[in-house]
């Protein structure tokens, strides 16, 4: 019979009971509606999450409370975090919140606005703050779901578009609790890590509730002191998150953050190709240029001398020439007609054929003399035909 | 003629950043001859490199580890 048993003084029965539940709910989660929600001037939160059937009292300090994201009223429907403890004074018990989230549309949209507001105010989505992404980057961090559909989505943009690059991922949950600090810590990996050169945070679409976490703060801080410019993605192109804002670009989608985040390949190609019709054409404006200050050196005093010392600029147009050649062989497999004409042009002007018929070069100490006024009295030249080198001495 | 000049940039970017420069300073028509020549010779290797870079790119897939010091590394991502 229990009443014969030696009696437990109320002390001892309220400790064994308060040793039971706090050990047996350490860490839960509980959904309900506010009620009698009353801010302390001590700063603590006292409130009662209720159901139809049953009511909870709450209290979360003022340490935890001074960072809530937003102001809980009587009425929002909410899942509190935390854990259960024993008011021994009291013999009551009550949940210990460490984290509130809003539950419900109308919740959700109170507690963005108020986050957003509260950003704001700090400077957070200031333009100033953006940073611009890099022109070409070589490492793109991705912060995102290791499955599904949003990483294949980028991997083909970026394999279309410009697949020069490592992407590296670094996998989180994107939805359910916990999410949000998964997120921050895959940020702040890469902040650490250092090796990329911009970070794509991406999510695709999904119910307001399901985006949630890209609307908390710890996600938004660590955007915000990431060392990398972050690009959020988050939803679709209606979707506006918190990290949209925080970030240094939002994209509408996953997929148009990576054609924001690499250049388009073709284009580039094109200016390469550009750039390579353009040197050779100024190169053949150049020695054009040359040639015809070759013919007015001919026609100068200095050359009324034996054929053997003119004209010996052919020699540097030459070696030019057979640079270009030997360099432009195989560069390109661009056959355009305008390209195909250069080179009839280049060829046109080879100066072998100048030898030929009797041009030559000068060099003195090696280095090819292309002025009169380079050679004085008794200097040695070297003069060099088409068919072997002669050293000769100036008068 | 100098030792011939291997350019080895250090990024695509740079390659690029280059080749535009090469280009302008060809363009300006006051070069000297056989600098002109050494232009054009690292003018045209950098366009291959660059084109060759863009033509044969292939994406790589890698995932960030870290171990229990907190050190990371790379590690290839399957598909």
């Amino acid at each position: 019979m229990q009443n014969t048993r030696q009696p437990l003084t109320v002390s001892d029965l309220t400790r064994k009971i308060k040793q039971i539940l706090e050990s047996g709910f350490p860490s839960i989660a509980v959904q309900g509606e506010i009620s009698n929600f009353k801010h302390h001037s001590s700063g603590h939160l006292y409130f009662t999450l209720k159901d139809e059937g049953a009511q909870l009292p709450c209290v979360m300090w003022r340490s935890r409370a001074s960072v809530l994201p937003f102001v809980p009223e009587d009425g929002m429907k909410v899942i509190a975090g935390g854990r259960i403890t024993v008011y021994e004074v009291r013999g009551s018990y009550q949940l210990d919140v460490q984290s509130i989230r809003p539950l419900g549309a109308g919740e959700l949209q109170a507690a963005f606005e108020q986050l957003k507001q509260k950003l704001g105010s700090e400077g957070l989505f200031d333009r100033d703050r953006k940073r611009a992404l890099p022109e070409i980057p070589r490492r793109i961090g991705v912060v995102t779901s290791p499955t599904g559909a949003v990483l294949q989505d980028m991997k083909n943009v970026f394999r279309r578009r410009f697949p020069g690059i490592e992407l590296i991922l670094n996998p989180v949950r994107v939805q359910g609790s916990g999410a949000a600090a998964e997120i921050a810590a895959a940020l702040d990996d890469f902040s650490r890590f250092g090796e990329v050169d911009l970070v794509i945070v991406a999510r695709g679409g999904g119910s307001l509730e399901d985006l949630w976490a890209f609307n908390e703060e710890i996600v938004a801080r660590a955007i915000a002191r990431c060392r990398v410019p972050v690009v959020s993605a988050v939803g679709h192109e209606t979707d506006f998150t918190i990290a949209d804002f925080v970030a240094d670009l939002r994209a509408p989608t996953p997929s148009a953050a990576a054609e924001m985040a690499v250049p388009d390949r073709r284009e580039l190609l094109e200016n390469v190709a550009d750039s390579w019709y353009r040197i050779k054409q100024a190169v053949v404006d150049i020695v054009s240029n040359q040639k015809e200050r070759i013919h007015n050196l001919l026609n100068s005093y200095a050359f009324n001398r034996p054929v053997d010392i003119l004209r010996q600029h052919s020699q540097h147009v030459d070696e030019v020439l057979r640079a270009l050649h030997r360099v432009a062989g195989h560069a390109f497999a661009l056959t355009s007609t305008r390209q195909r004409s250069l080179d009839q042009r280049l060829m046109a002007l080879d100066p072998r054929l100048a030898l030929k018929r009797g041009y030559a070069i000068v060099r003195k100490d090696g280095s090819i003399v292309n002025s009169a006024r380079q050679l004085h009295g008794r200097d040695a030249i070297d003069v060099e035909f088409q068919d072997g080198t002669v050293r000769s001495t100036i008068d | 003629m100098g030792a011939k000049k291997k350019e080895t940039p250090g990024t695509f970017e740079d390659a690029l950043h280059r080749l535009e420069e090469i280009v302008q300073r060809l363009e300006q028509g006051d070069v000297p001859l056989e600098q002109a020549m050494q232009l054009y010779e690292e003018g045209i290797g950098l366009s291959r490199l660059c084109a060759g870079k863009l033509k044969n790119a292939e994406l790589a897939l890698k995932r960030l580890s870290k171990d229990a010091e907190g050190n990371f590394s790379l590690t290839d991502e399957k598909e």
